[in-house]
């Protein structure tokens, strides 16, 4: 985090969006690692999400100028990968896996499970922005299917009854 | 999270050279407990006694064969690589997107012995004359990615990593760089794309990456449990690889094997290459009280069906290819009688479809159009005709088809489940030739 406090210019705005200090600094740190900035800009979007918890177009924007790249390479790059939300999404995104080893130790019950409790489908977000919804490639948890995340936290296997105590902890 | 499910006085230095050092409790092995036990000791072997060649020829003799599915020659592929006089350095990258439906054992090894694969990639780096190792692991495994940045920390803060790599002049880093989802990551030029901070659309191939990959450079992809296997070959020597498999398969080493599904203990084993299948079954506890195995993959979602009289087979990747499938991972799930293959195989083109990076139409188009016709299968609601258009889909799928092998993965499960279980596809057909299919059938429910 030492360039953000020693940084002299300006922050960079675009569209009233500003990335944060240390955003930048992480980005910068991460564009080292790379021998070319563009590299980095997957990095970016998910140090700016983690931040913001989506990526509005005019981060898009403002990560190409950090970087030096077009806007349109970091925009492919955004809209190609599924773990890069560019909407906004809930405090917390469960993460179903939807995959062979899952579908065969009932996934379908703990999805239309999940579609009840929360009374939503994938892609979408409960009212009250807590919790959204998104199917995933397998988790590499098949000992343990059906298998989901919450947040960065890993569950498995999981059945339909356990649905309300597991969502307890995410306020 | 992943456990391995074999007691640690089972796993021998000698024979498990994957997993002997893994904790019972499945914490991670780290630097200290690394080295006590032979860690880096084949780096310090590979400095003093050999050469990028030297090196390689032992790995080609060890027949060590690519363990994210493809099964080619590793000592072969790192042979390939540029180098030499003009020629600059270049990288090796590690695949660490385990995404292969039904696979969960580089996740074992990036979570509880990241110094394993460090080791394996500072060889393949000496052997391939490589500045830069980066370790692509796939966004979701959390846990790993703190596992082993520590892990990387570690070893560049003992000089294992960074400027003169242990004393020997030469300078060898590694990056983690963890990505944000889709499983076409895992294809190696795809791989290199997204590195590169791209789509990641396969490239096409000449020239391949051990003469241009990441940035121009001569670059190694290399699936993360095939990195792993290289230390214990300069340790030990090729002869003793070979050995490891104990006459079981013609391919060296050992292999780790996992069941899932419904058995009574799914998990993951190392045990020699070419186990049978049924030993595996056995391991697992064979199917759950009151289901019988109708039919299995034997190693990931692109792998095609094979049937209970298979089960004698060597899991290696010929014998299990002679008998119209691949070995692919080498994890099985396994499918009970009372599940619907019907609905697996719609499972898997959906997400095979869903998947699809679309940049050749084969794949763009011909995956959700079978997803299309499964569902109406499923449904009941089949129009003559139907299983025959997938099986000429499946063919039009098929290899040397397509832009890259994700669409011939697809085909495989498909072409062999009609195969196998023509009668369940057909009890799907209920409407004569010419009737419209039910239009339009939402391809997934995203």
């Amino acid at each position: 985090m030492t360039n953000a406090s020693t940084s002299t210019a300006a922050p960079i705005a675009t569209d009233g969006f500003v990335l944060h200090d240390e955003d930048r600094a992480a980005i910068a740190h991460e564009r080292e690692h790379y021998p070319r900035p563009q590299a980095a800009s997957i990095e970016a979007l998910k140090i700016v999400q983690k931040r913001h918890g989506w990526v509005p177009d005019a981060a898009i924007d403002a990560i190409a100028r950090e970087l030096g790249v077009a806007p349109a390479s970091v925009e492919e790059v955004a809209t190609f990968y599924s773990l890069i939300f560019r909407q906004p999404v809930g405090r917390h995104v469960i993460l179903l896996c939807d995959s062979s080893s899952c579908f065969l130790t009932d996934y379908e019950a703990l999805r239309d499970a999940f579609f009840a409790h929360l009374g939503i489908g994938f892609g979408q977000t409960t009212p009250d922005d807590r919790f959204t919804l998104l199917p995933v490639c397998c988790l590499g948890a098949c000992d343990r299917g059906p298998a989901l995340m919450i947040g960065e936290d890993t569950y498995g296997p999981v059945t339909p009854e356990e649905i309300p105590t597991l969502l307890e902890a995410y306020a | 999270m992943s456990r391995i499910l074999q007691d640690r006085d089972e796993r021998r230095p000698e024979t498990h050279p994957l997993t002997f050092r893994l904790n019972d409790d499945g914490t991670p092995v780290m630097l200290d407990a690394y080295r006590e036990q032979q860690g880096y000791a084949s780096v310090e072997r590979a400095f003093r006694d050999l050469t990028s060649k030297t090196l390689i020829d032992e790995l080609k003799t060890a027949n060590l064969r690519g363990r994210g599915g493809g099964g080619f020659s590793a000592g072969l592929k790192w042979s390939l690589t540029m180098q030499g006089e003009g020629i600059p350095r270049g990288y090796i990258v590690c695949n660490a997107d385990e995404m292969e439906p039904g696979t969960f054992k580089d996740r074992l090894l990036l979570e509880q012995q990241p110094h394993l694969l460090i080791e394996g990639m500072i060889l393949a780096g000496f052997a391939n004359n490589a500045y830069q190792g980066y370790i692509f692991m796939r966004g979701e495994y959390v846990d790993a990615a703190r596992t082993v940045q520590r892990a990387l920390d570690e070893a560049r803060a003992a000089g294992w990593l960074g400027r003169d790599v242990a004393g020997s002049g030469w300078d060898f880093d590694i990056v983690l760089h963890t990505g944000a989802g889709r499983y076409i990551c895992g294809e190696e030029t795809a791989l290199i794309n997204s590195l590169e901070g791209k789509r990641a659309n396969p490239r096409a191939k000449p020239p391949f990456p051990g003469q241009s990959g990441a940035w121009g450079k001569p670059t190694v992809v290399n699936n993360v449990e095939t990195l792993c296997n290289v230390p214990a070959i300069v340790l030990h020597g090729a002869e003793w690889y070979q050995g490891l498999s104990q006459g079981k398969s013609g391919d060296g080493g050992t292999k780790l094997y996992g069941v899932s599904g419904k058995v009574k203990r799914p998990g993951l084993w190392e045990l020699p290459m070419g186990t049978t299948a049924s030993e595996l079954m056995e391991r697992a506890g064979g199917m759950r009280d009151g289901l019988t195995l109708k039919t299995w993959l034997p190693g990931g979602g692109s792998t095609g069906f094979l049937l209970p009289e298979h089960l004698e087979l060597a899991m290696d990747f010929d014998t299990i290819g002679k008998a119209g499938s691949r070995l692919g991972t080498g994890l099985m799930a396994v499918i009970a009688d009372n599940q619907s293959v019907v609905s697996l195989a719609r499972n898997l083109e959906e997400f095979f479809s869903r998947e699809s990076c679309g940049w050749c139409t084969p794949c763009r188009d011909g995956l959700p159009w079978s997803v299309k016709l499964l569902q109406a299968l499923e449904a009941g609601e089949g129009v003559r005709g139907d299983i025959e258009l997938l099986e000429s889909l499946a063919v039009d799928l098929g290899p040397g088809r397509t832009f890259c092998a994700h669409a011939p993965g697809a085909a495989m499960p498909l072409a062999t489940a009609i195969h196998h279980f023509r009668d369940e596809f057909e009890r799907g057909v209920t409407r004569g030739q010419g009737a419209a299919h039910a239009d339009p059938i939402p391809v997934g429910s995203v």
